[in-house]
């Protein structure tokens, strides 16, 4: 503990926000975080004092969320992404050396604090390797200089988006943010207005004629979500964007949040007007801070012009939006850890049900939506659902954006209709493989999902074409592997995800992914167990169909999809 | 409060039971024992060891009968191959974690699911050193099979002292104090629920383990203040 | 892991709440404490002392074989004997024997007025029953009282004048039925920890809204709608005038009034001065609080009062009680769950030593020793011939002290208790102490009062002996032998009935009043034939239901939760017209602060039990808290050494810097011999219950040298202050 330490600056911090109570902790963290480089004892009771929580809980938050730290770390910190996309694009050489020029700085007595460490996938995959200083992007990471990492000189990441439709991501790839005044000149804002003339029930109804499912993930109905939280008893109601994108390999959200902030506001307060909310959150990953600031900036430039705050548009409809950061934890991108995060607590999931319609933040009826899904629904409100439903196919209705990263020529984020085939995406959208090496596999859906092989190539991308090929969307994720790859390697990769980011709630997962994160090391090692095969198979099983939550339900997801397309590769050397 | 019953069917039988009671108790009505590890009656149920997972008919994943509630029409088994695998595997899993030797319960569930203790040889073991900083009771998280019951009646469930919490995450999680601060330094009371609800002997009275390591009450009454008062950090009772 | 050769359920030691205890032993030692979690009293909960504070009946300084004085003693020079040197073992014939003699000498040369007993509230019922029926049956006198009269005297008082009755109205886990309950006067989380328990779960799980009126900023105001920081002594006005808002401003119950009550008129004309701004002015509570607080407890479906001995220990103790029982009368607030007027008792069987007649103006079940018919039918119950036992009110504990010298009382018999900490200007109580003839201490301890004696009778301790205790909500539960007596200890009742059946012999009565019981369920069926309320307890029930609730008229009979559903034992409740009186001692120029007195969580009153327990390495010294306002201003630190000064005495001890007492107010706990709070406090009592005013004497503090400390214990770091 530092004698000298000096309170004041948390204290007004604190002073600020104390009315919030516990939902402050997280950014009171974020701001002790910020201000002494750790979060010192002191500075914890004082939070803990400040907004009335127990200084035990107060210390478990820290504990939960990887951005936290309760012991020094070097004033700058460094993150390398260490999962598939990078790794395949050489991440763990730039971790190495970079620790190792970290070590030097601090033997030679440089005047710099250096703190590298591993990270989840930071949702760069089209800048593998991927680095963030300060939480800014750092690309190409091989060629930047030590002098430009230690000085903070992030930059602004340019991603390559491309694809047959460009409507979501009309105003993005242009290497700038679209303003307020940009996105209205191109027609924003003007299904807000449509929908204020229209009655709640009339613009459920038209969501739910769209076909529109959850971009996150799970492809629940949105319409449905809409009207199951309208129609729920208890006040007040809330809009929840879920913008914690950390899923390895994906990357979209942050795109629309980076360059169109607007197209996902709008989706968003048209949201709250359908189901009668006038507060909303917007939950953005901790690592994505400049995302974080995008949107900042786009919500005061909204409330502004009278797009969010009290009688919108000149309506009776007031609402809202308040801005959360995470601090580093994959799990609170499901839905009821995120509320629980936005509570002030450890990002532990609910049990279900009840569900966020009825029982969602603060124990209030809820809408929670993926930032891509958001985007979709102004979209839907200008062109009527009826018109939106001619792209896509019939059960897969609208466009899609997909992540392609990996072993592919030109890496980016592509907007197709649903029903194209895999082949298209990455052998005409994405230029093909990058080397002579020809395709191996696919990761389709994420660390969640499963893997596709070249029997897979003309699935159409469809929730119902990968299903019947026994593969998952998930978040629209694609990281192709060409031959020459060790899919052991990308699978204890995944592994260690797993482990690394498993909340500990309940037992499957807390201990089963740390089983397979263990049995996936030995195999990559060459030192296989007889028996190892079965047992990431009992493990696998048991984590799919017993554990709490989507992320251990999906832990053992690719390494199942591997256990039956190669099965080689899990059985002993024989001697 | 006459809300008529809602009809399921649990391995087979016709069970009636009333609206909002879970499968656990509608499945204890009937006879049929659900086993639980995590689940205390006088603690909230959080599902967290999923040994009472059960298959119930349409459900994508099993679920966990200490929480779910019966619906009309349920059709539910305890004992599929599913639900056996899940029960083996995680009791595998447990012994391959943590020392289960004061937990005689989970051991007769490892019989009856035909669980290996040995399944997963080389696991990383939690086996944290003993906390003995407090004259009332000891701390062996070597034991600690993170059930939460501790933490619970630590707060709301009964106490409201909140001066438990966790550490760490995934499997490095553990239950801990403020900055893993000695227990007399926090708000701990010392009312001890958390001993009484600790179900693998984590948790201890002092003079109950002191009893185990082979003092006689005589030696044990006859410690100085020093002697019983514990250690500041996480070091044993010095001979 | 150990295995226990069997457990044994009981009931704990300490508190009134009774919680349920499950002892795990082996060789005949305890080493844990668990609970049924289907206990209806504390649903498998327990504080730290019931959890883990039983060692005291281990420790090496317990006294397990009976010991007489080696130097004689004699009025005005007895002297403390804490050091075993200083007695000698003797045989239970040879003790017994020298008690009956001597007992016998001095009654019969001075008479009944000479002989006086403390009973004890920590003894089971029957070990009470006994003793106050050989002080009255066998020496012919009324002087028979216990720690009742320090604690909740007054609410007793006020109770039986207002309604009829003394206990809690209501059962104490129906504190989540409320909606609304004000607190006063009572600290649970310390001393009821387990009712605290069930607080805090009625407001943070059950919507209850809470109301503390407290001196000291204790950490139920945590959990508060309202908290009204009052100025001590000062309850008459505010709870008046809150009856003055809920009359003036219509909130009050027309109904019950009319159908149940008395005297409304008269009570309503003297509420008519204590106006809000009264209030304030003299309590230093804002008037909307004040306001406040009687709307929302007015205007609740259901809503409790529960107070302890903030509002009693005091020289207008029973106008503070009547204060709250115009209240609950005004607003109808009493006769139905989730209601009541409740004075959580103190000592485990506080309730019960009480039932059972250990008090001066009562034979057991309340019945007044004056009245003809009563005492007629006692002596028939104890074969006394018709006249034989006194008609006259007996001395209370502060009088039976008081009266001790030539002339009054010369022959004192303590049970278990420890008046030398407990009674109020100790130095006072010394002088007294000192100047007995004799003076008999039947106990686990030598305590500070004991150390006086001229023989020590070594009791069993609760652990070692079977009887029942009646908890503070009038649960009669089952206490239960753990383990066999250590040593040559002896339960209670086994030490009166032997010693009772030498006195009688040497009194040469013609008749026995009976002591020949086999087991103490022979005396609690006694005790039943007599006290109707106690009729249907029988151990034979308590075995099969678990606890009754007290009035259980018959055997048939389920025992009453809560009471006055009907109609009070007095017909009609009757409201009281009050005016404020201020406290005896006020502050001034000299003595600015108020010190209250009280206890810690840690600990139990005279430190007897708690202080030979690993629970005092929890709190191994005194502390006087002190606001940090008033802290800065004298210059002290927290952990300082001070000294405070009252008009009696001085006492040295740490300070404890903290917000939790008011500024103004200082607070002492009364366990620390090094310290004792009670040297500070006087004894001015109220004058019907006769009561001393523990919570209001008048200090001064200031700086003191760390070596005038009164302790050599090192400081405990805690961090739950």
């Amino acid at each position: 503990m530092e004698p000298s330490l000096d309170l004041s600056p948390i204290r007004s911090f604190l002073s600020e926000i104390a009315p919030q109570g516990r939902s402050a902790l997280l950014p009171a963290l974020h701001a002790a975080q910020d201000f002494y480089g750790y979060i010192p004892e002191p500075v914890a009771l004082e939070i803990a004092q400040a907004l009335q929580i127990p200084a035990a809980d107060v210390f478990g938050v820290i504990e939960f969320y990887a951005m936290f730290h309760t012991h020094p770390v070097g004033k700058v910190i460094i993150h390398v992404c260490n999962d598939p996309a990078c790794a395949l694009a050489g991440a763990d050489t730039v971790f190495k050396q970079l620790s190792r020029r970290a070590e030097y700085a601090l033997e030679t007595g440089e005047p710099i604090s250096v703190t590298v460490e591993q990270s989840p996938c930071l949702g760069l995959c089209d800048h593998a390797p991927a680095l963030l200083v300060q939480n800014f992007p750092a690309t190409s990471a091989p060629e930047i200089t030590w002098q430009e990492l230690t000085t903070k000189t992030g930059r602004r990441p340019q991603t390559h988006v491309d694809g047959d439709l460009r409507l979501l991501t009309a105003r993005c790839g242009k290497g700038h943010t679209t303003t307020l005044k940009a996105y209205q000149a191109s027609g924003g804002y003007s299904a807000l207005r449509k929908a204020l003339t229209m009655t709640p029930e009339a613009l459920i109804e038209e969501i739910k004629a769209s076909g529109l499912v959850g971009r996150g993930g799970a492809a629940f109905p949105t319409g449905l979500k809409w009207e199951s939280a309208a129609r729920a008893e208890g006040t007040p109601k809330y809009v929840v964007c879920n913008a914690d994108e950390a899923e390895p390999g994906t990357f979209k959200d942050r795109v629309l949040m980076e360059d169109d902030p607007h197209q996902v506001l709008e989706g968003m307060i048209i949201a709250a007007y359908a189901i009668g909310a006038n507060k909303g959150y917007f939950y953005i990953r901790g690592e994505y801070l400049h995302a974080y600031h995008t949107i900042s900036h786009a919500l005061e430039e909204a409330r502004t012009a009278g797009l969010l705050g009290s009688q919108i548009l000149g309506s009776n409809f007031s609402f809202d939006i308040e801005i959360r950061r995470g601090a580093g934890a994959y799990v609170c991108g499901e839905e009821t850890a995120l509320f629980e995060s936005i509570e002030g607590k450890r990002g532990f999931p609910r049990i279900k049900p009840p569900f966020p319609t009825t029982h969602g933040l603060f124990g209030k009826p809820t809408v929670i939506n993926n930032v891509e899904t958001l985007a979709n629904v102004p979209l839907i409100i200008q062109w009527g659902a009826k018109e939106y439903r001619k792209l896509g196919t019939e059960k897969s209705p609208g466009p899609k954006l997909f992540c392609l990263s990996g072993d592919v020529q030109r890496p980016g984020l592509y907007e197709v209709p649903f029903g194209v085939s895999l082949r298209h995406l990455i052998f005409e959208l994405g230029g093909g493989m990058r080397g002579e090496s020809p395709f191996q596999a696919a990761l389709v859906g994420g660390a969640a999902g499963t893997f596709a092989t070249p029997e897979h190539l003309d699935t159409p991308l469809s929730f119902e074409g990968l299903r019947a090929a026994g593969l998952t969307l998930g978040s629209g994720v694609i990281t192709v592997f060409d031959a020459q790859r060790d899919l052991r390697d990308v699978l204890y990769r995944l592994a260690r995800f797993f482990a690394d980011e498993s909340c500990g709630k309940c037992y499957p997962c807390q201990i089963g992914t740390q089983r397979q994160y263990e049995i996936m090391e030995r195999i990559l090692n060459g030192q296989t167990r007889p028996g190892d095969a079965e047992r990431l198979q009992d493990v696998g099983w048991t984590m799919t169909d017993a554990s709490l939550c989507g992320l251990g339900q999906t832990a053992a997801s690719a390494i199942l999809s591997a256990l039956k397309y190669w099965p080689h590769l899990f059985q002993p050397v024989s001697s | 409060m006459n809300h008529p019953l809602v009809s399921l069917t649990i391995d087979g039988i016709a069970v009636q039971a009333a609206p909002g009671s879970t499968i656990l108790k509608a499945a204890q009505q009937a006879g049929i024992e659900i086993p639980t590890i995590c689940y205390h009656d006088h603690c909230t149920a959080n599902g967290l060891c999923r040994i009472c997972v059960v298959e119930v008919s349409g459900a994508r994943t099993l679920v966990p009968a200490c929480v779910a509630t019966v619906q009309d029409g349920m059709i539910i088994h305890t004992q599929s191959e599913r639900v056996r695998r899940s029960r083996r595997t995680i009791l595998e899993m447990l012994y391959s974690s943590v020392d289960l030797s004061e937990a005689p319960e989970i051991e007769t569930l490892a019989l009856v699911y035909g669980a290996d203790s040995q399944r997963f040889p080389g696991a990383q073991r939690r086996e944290p050193p003993l906390i003995d900083d407090n004259p009332m009771y000891i701390r062996d998280y070597a034991k600690c099979i993170l059930c939460w019951r501790c933490v619970q009646v630590c707060a709301e469930d009964a106490q409201y002292t909140y001066a438990l919490n966790f550490s760490g995450r995934g499997f490095e999680t553990q239950i801990s104090t403020f900055y893993h601060h000695p227990m007399p330094e926090t708000t701990c009371v010392f009312c001890g629920q958390c001993v009484g609800v600790c179900p693998t002997g984590a948790l201890k009275p002092k003079r109950e383990w002191l009893l185990e390591k082979g003092y006689t009450p005589e030696a044990i009454m006859g410690l100085t203040r020093n002697e019983r008062r514990g250690k500041k950090r996480r070091e044993g009772l010095s001979h | 892991m150990i295995q226990p050769e069997r457990v044994v359920s009981t009931v704990c030691p300490f508190c009134g709440v009774g919680c349920n205890l499950e002892l795990h032993v082996r060789d005949g030692f305890i080493y844990k404490a668990t609970s049924s979690f289907n206990s209806v009293v504390n649903h498998g909960n327990l504080c730290v002392k019931g959890r883990f504070g039983h060692d005291f009946i281990y420790h090496p300084q317990r006294v397990t074989v009976p010991l007489i004085r080696k130097k004689p003693q004699r009025p005005g020079d007895r002297t403390q004997a804490f050091d075993l040197s200083e007695w000698r073992e003797i045989s239970w014939d040879e003790a017994l024997d020298y008690v009956a003699d001597r007992l016998v000498d001095i009654y019969q040369r001075e008479g009944p007025h000479a002989m006086a007993v403390y009973c004890c509230a920590k003894a089971t019922n029957e070990d009470n029953y006994l003793l106050q029926k050989m002080y009255r049956a066998l020496f012919r006198t009324n002087n028979v009282d216990h720690c009742t009269r320090l604690c909740h005297a007054a609410s007793v008082v006020a109770l039986q004048m207002a309604i009829g009755s003394a206990a809690m109205s209501n059962t104490a886990a129906e504190v989540i039925e409320n909606d609304v309950f004000i607190l006063t006067g009572s600290n649970p989380t310390e001393n009821h920890p387990i009712i605290a328990l069930q607080m805090k779960a009625a407001v943070r799980k059950h919507g209850a809204k809470l109301i503390v009126v407290d001196p000291r900023r204790i950490e139920m105001v945590d959990y508060a709608t309202l908290y009204l920081p009052i100025k001590p002594g000062t309850d008459v006005p505010v709870f008046s005038a809150m009856a003055h808002v809920i009359l003036k401003e219509g909130l009050y119950n027309r109904q019950f009034v009319e159908e149940r009550t008395e005297n409304f008129e008269a009570f309503a004309t003297s509420m008519e001065k204590f106006t809000p701004e009264y209030a304030e002015s003299i309590s230093g509570v804002d008037r909307n609080l004040i306001i406040q607080a009687a709307r929302l407890y007015a205007t609740a479906k259901n809503a409790a009062i529960y107070w302890a001995l903030g509002i009693p220990e005091s020289s207008h103790g029973v106008a503070n009680a009547l204060s709250l029982i115009n209240l609950a009368l005004l607003t109808g607030h009493i006769g139905r769950r989730g209601t009541g007027l409740n004075p959580l008792r103190g000592q485990n069987n506080v309730q019960g030593a009480s039932d059972a007649g250990a008090m001066p103006w009562h034979y057991p079940g309340y019945q007044r020793v004056d009245i003809e018919e009563n005492a007629r039918r006692w002596e028939q119950a104890w074969n006394i011939e018709p006249g034989g036992l006194s008609r006259q009110l007996g001395l209370t504990t502060t009088e039976i002290l008081s009266s001790v010298g030539p002339g009054g009382v010369r022959a004192l018999y303590i049970m278990g208790e420890n008046p030398m900490m407990s009674e109020p200007n100790l130095n006072h109580t010394r002088q007294k102490m000192q100047e007995l003839e004799f003076l008999v201490a039947q106990d686990l301890f030598i305590n500070e009062s004991g150390a006086f004696a001229d023989v020590f009778l070594p009791a069993a301790s609760w652990a070692e002996k079977e009887g029942t205790f009646t908890n503070t909500d009038r649960r009669v539960q089952r206490v239960r032998q753990v383990i066999p007596p250590r040593g040559q200890s002896r339960p209670d009742w086994e030490i009166i009935c032997d010693l009772a059946k030498r006195i009688e012999k040497r009194l040469g009565r013609p008749t026995t009043a009976y002591w020949d019981y086999r087991h103490p369920s022979e005396i609690l069926e006694e005790m039943g034939r007599y006290v109707p309320e106690y009729a249907g307890v029988t151990y034979e029930r308590l075995e099969r239901e678990g606890g009754l609730q007290t009035p259980v008229w018959d055997k048939q009979h389920p025992g009453t939760p809560f009471l006055f559903a009907e109609t009070f034992p007095r017909g009609r409740g009757k409201f009281h017209p009050l005016d404020y009186t201020p406290n005896a001692e006020m502050p001034d120029d000299d003595y600015p602060f108020v010190l209250s007195t009280g206890r810690v969580l840690e600990h139990w009153h005279g430190g007897t039990l708690t202080r030979h327990s690993w629970l005092d390495d929890l709190f191994p010294e005194p502390l006087v808290d002190i606001h940090p306002d008033d802290a800065a201003r004298l210059g002290i630190q927290n952990g300082d050494a001070v000294r405070v000064t009252s008009r009696r005495a001085s006492i040295v001890l740490r300070a404890r810097v903290t917000p939790k007492t008011n500024p103004g107010v200082v607070f002492i706990p009364f366990h620390f011999h090094e310290a004792a709070a009670n040297l500070l406090t006087h004894d001015i009592i109220d004058p019907q219950a006769k009561i001393p005013e523990y919570k209001a004497a008048v200090v001064r503090v200031s700086k003191a040298r760390p070596e005038e400390l009164g302790t050599r214990a090192e400081p405990q770091p805690r961090g739950r202050y």
